[in-house]
């Protein structure tokens, strides 16, 4: 086809489907799931399909399904968000900010405002970047991802979702239609660290750290989530066993991010910075997460 | 592949045309609708030159579908002053010497305006945090800070800017 005069395509073909329900999008995926891509904010998948990257013989197109936009909070102070509330959305509400001060203040971190102002949650969690912020806030969570098909639907932990680079379980026929984001413990600490050549570029390195404290001080639960270090978000479980059971101390905090970054990262040299560089990042930022994590959780201790 | 029908409105008029899906939106409202103002600089959402208001909001007009913009409102540089009459941002931007080139100043003020409605009295760290997605290579970002300063003490209590 011989486009108008003057105006250039970026894209290669493609058709178009808008369903303005989620039963509509999931007959529409039931039927077309192998050739289709689903589109919600776009930030990153029209990207790739200028460069023609990518070139899905269909694009259905989520942002009229109203449904899947509604953000609630349960009695226990869990939190379900749909596949389709934006980044703006979450950076600006007081419910996410006094249920899930992680996701919060990590939200800012992510590219700029007016990325923000159209990037979905779902969209960046299928999308399954290395180094974007949302997986691994998730994984660090202990989030669940709704996955709904024609007929059926099934649960899957944050952490069982990234499979490989750019990979997820996610099947053709599916669709990620909500975040289910677990209430945190009492006397739970957090922080979100990252290190970029320009504030909203891709991170070089960054991490995730949740730190749960009981009411003498012990460590009940911790956990520390990489992301650019590795094909997925890197949990680092060794790192977690040493703080569990005991009082932090510098030294402790110390030697858990000394394990994490030695042994349960695997960073590899790219535009972003060395995999030398990386492994410095990962260990200083594991560091310092750890420190503001239990100091929030110690000041809950004694509030 | 086949058209699809959309009815939007730019700068309060109506406007309804046949587009194929993979019309970007910046080249539909260049190409297709004359307006020019909304520049193309990278073409996959690092530069923010093409930055339009869609509903309300700052966007990337080369990260939208023109097809996605069915039912829905824009604005683009066009729909603020004229050379005679200035916007009082882009009257800011003359006083502050806040373009050279000019090429980046639409996306700049596009994404302004909606961050001055949100924040009439700015610090300039908010101010810097606003313009993060806008490139300007001439690089004259304090200029560009000292033209939003001026633009919000000059509307106090002017919300709409």
């Amino acid at each position: 086809m011989v486009p108008a005069k003057g105006t250039q395509m970026k894209p290669a073909p493609f058709a178009y489907l808008a369903p303005q329900s989620l039963a509509e999008a999931l007959t529409i995926m039931d039927q077309h799931g192998d050739d289709a891509r689903l589109l919600a904010g776009g930030q990153s998948l029209i990207p790739v399909m200028n460069f023609r990257l990518a070139q899905p013989a269909l694009l259905v197109d989520l942002n009229g399904v109203a449904e899947l936009a509604q953000c609630a909070a349960d009695e226990s102070g869990g939190l379900g968000i749909g596949a389709m509330v934006r980044h703006s959305q979450l950076e600006h509400s007081q419910t996410i900010a006094r249920l899930a001060p992680l996701l919060h203040e990590t939200m800012p971190y992510i590219a700029h405002p007016q990325i923000r102002n159209r990037g979905t949650i779902g969209g960046s969690l299928a999308h399954a970047d290395p180094a974007a912020e949302l997986p691994v806030v998730t994984v660090a969570l202990q989030a669940r991802f709704r996955l709904q098909r024609a007929g059926g639907e099934r649960w899957v932990a944050a952490q069982d979702f990234y499979q490989e680079l750019f990979t997820t379980a996610v099947q053709p026929q599916e669709i990620l239609t909500e975040v289910a984001i677990p209430p945190l413990p009492p006397r739970t600490g957090w922080a979100f660290l990252e290190v970029a050549r320009r504030h909203g570029d891709y991170a070089q390195a960054g991490v995730a750290a949740l730190i749960s404290l009981d009411e003498a001080g012990v460590c009940q639960q911790a956990r520390l989530v990489y992301l650019n270090v590795g094909e997925i978000p890197m949990r680092a479980p060794k790192a977690a066993a040493l703080l569990l059971g005991e009082v932090p101390s510098p030294s402790l905090l110390a030697a858990a991010a000394h394990t994490a970054a030695q042994s349960e990262i695997d960073p590899t040299s790219d535009v972003q910075g060395t995999a030398v560089y990386k492994r410095h990042l990962a260990h200083v930022l594991g560091q310092r997460a750890l420190q503001q994590a239990i100091a929030r959780a110690q000041a809950a201790l004694t509030a | 592949m086949e058209k699809h029908t959309i009815h939007l409105t730019v700068n309060g008029t109506a406007y309804t045309r046949e587009v194929e899906p993979r019309l970007l939106l910046s080249d539909f409202l260049r190409h297709e609708l004359g307006l020019t103002g909304t520049h193309v600089g990278c073409e996959h959402g690092v530069c923010g030159a093409c930055t339009v208001i869609f509903d309300g909001t700052a966007v990337r007009s080369c990260l939208l579908l023109a097809v996605q913009t069915n039912g829905h409102t824009l604005q683009t540089v066009e729909g603020l002053g004229t050379p005679d009459n200035l916007h009082p941002l882009q009257a800011a931007f003359h006083e502050a010497h806040a373009l050279q080139c000019g090429f980046c100043t639409p996306g700049f003020l596009m994404t302004l305006i909606p961050f001055l409605e949100q924040h009439p009295h700015p610090t300039e760290a908010e101010i810097r945090q606003a313009i993060s997605g806008n490139l300007c290579r001439c690089t004259g970002y304090q200029h560009i800070v000292d033209a939003v300063t001026i633009a919000a003490t000059h509307s106090t209590n002017d919300t709409s800017v």
